[in-house]
């Protein structure tokens, strides 16, 4: 009965995204309050947030434009902040290749963070589900997060700039970010990565356009492939 | 948010109008055009390491140089990002490191004034 079982990943990704109402709540607020702030108005504040649909690189766009940098810089280092969806995207890849067109057109405007983080690990907990298993679940994780998003947003263009300060609604990102990554590092070249990452973020802070996540970003996915091959080539010869 | 004068309109939909696209483009890219054409075993090993190397490097800079204090460091800011990470290691739950996160941050800005 494989539409039944379809149903059962759909409402289990449904549960595995619960602790992520944590996350895109606050966050959706926020991005709302601060967008309010920016004096964007509600429709601005409404389309932004669901044709864009990636919160770092809205922050990342509002920051920019309130700076008043050069539209293409706007532009430019909103997309790289998102280029990692692109890598996710191609992650997920080997996973939902297979699936319709119209459901791999669907997933591509989904494909964040959290469903990606979800979905890959249930898909590699559980490599032999069917592709509509795998679409099922990769929709159930944003089933409730995603109108939570832009529910959030509405409130907190609404609620404006009436949320204190001493709420530190400024660090719901790191926080929330950091909250994801540690159950992630499962392996020795999973902390490669991310330890490269940090050390080479923190030094090619200085460079222009959010260029230095880039790098930063590309010597961790070195690092971990790196250290990965190495432990593939020690277990071969042991 | 720093800034005093307005954004302009016109500046404004340009950019949403281009991250639209732009956002969807980036994410259609390999899921929608790549499909189920077989991708080379070294491409794989590195995409198995984006999300621990791009999280990472975002936040790094945001916990190290916030921009809520003027990007002077901050000790309640290091602190709940440190306690974070280390109850997400432990205890492996995203919602507990949050909470936890959160708590010892409220609880030092409140302490330290």
């Amino acid at each position: 009965m494989p539409a039944s079982t379809a149903k059962s990943f759909f409402w289990k990704a449904v549960r595995d995204s619960i602790p992520f109402v944590f996350v895109a709540g606050p966050f959706g607020l926020l991005f709302g309050v601060l967008a309010t702030e920016a004096n964007l108005d509600l429709l601005a504040t409404m389309v932004f947030t669901t044709t864009v649909f990636a919160g770092a690189a809205q922050f990342t766009a509002l920051q920019a434009l309130n700076d008043h940098m050069p539209t293409l810089i706007v532009i430019i280092s909103a997309l790289a902040v998102n280029l990692r969806v692109a890598m996710y995207s191609a992650a997920l890849t080997p996973w939902l290749g297979n699936a319709p067109f119209w459901q791999r057109a669907l997933a591509a405007y989904f494909t964040v963070d959290q469903s990606y983080a979800l979905s890959v690990a249930q898909y590699e907990t559980r490599p032999d589900m069917s592709i509509p298993e795998r679409m099922a679940y990769f929709f159930g994780t944003v089933a409730l997060i995603a109108p939570l998003w832009y529910l959030c947003t509405l409130a907190g263009a609404l609620l404006g700039a009436r949320i204190p300060e001493s709420w530190a609604l400024d660090f719901a990102l790191p926080i929330a970010f950091l909250a994801m990554i540690a159950p992630m590092l499962r392996t020795p070249a999973h902390v490669a990565a991310a330890l490269v990452a940090i050390v080479t973020a923190l030094l090619a802070a200085g460079l222009p356009y959010n260029l230095g996540l880039l790098v930063a970003g590309l010597a961790g996915m070195m690092a971990g492939a790196r250290v990965e091959a190495a432990a593939e080539r020690r277990a071969g010869v042991a | 948010m720093t800034g005093t004068a307005t954004i302009d309109t016109g500046v404004l939909w340009t950019v949403i109008a281009a991250l639209a696209v732009g956002s969807f483009a980036l994410r259609f890219v390999f899921i929608g055009l790549v499909g189920n054409r077989p991708m080379p075993a070294w491409l794989l090993r590195h995409l198995r390491y984006t999300a621990v190397a791009i999280l990472p490097a975002m936040v790094a800079p945001l916990v190290v140089w916030p921009a809520a204090t003027g990007g002077q460091p901050d000790a309640a800011r290091l602190a709940a990002a440190a306690t974070t990470m280390a109850v997400g290691l432990w205890t492996k739950n995203v919602l507990a490191a949050i909470l936890s996160g959160a708590g010892m941050l409220w609880a030092l800005q409140w302490l330290l004034g």
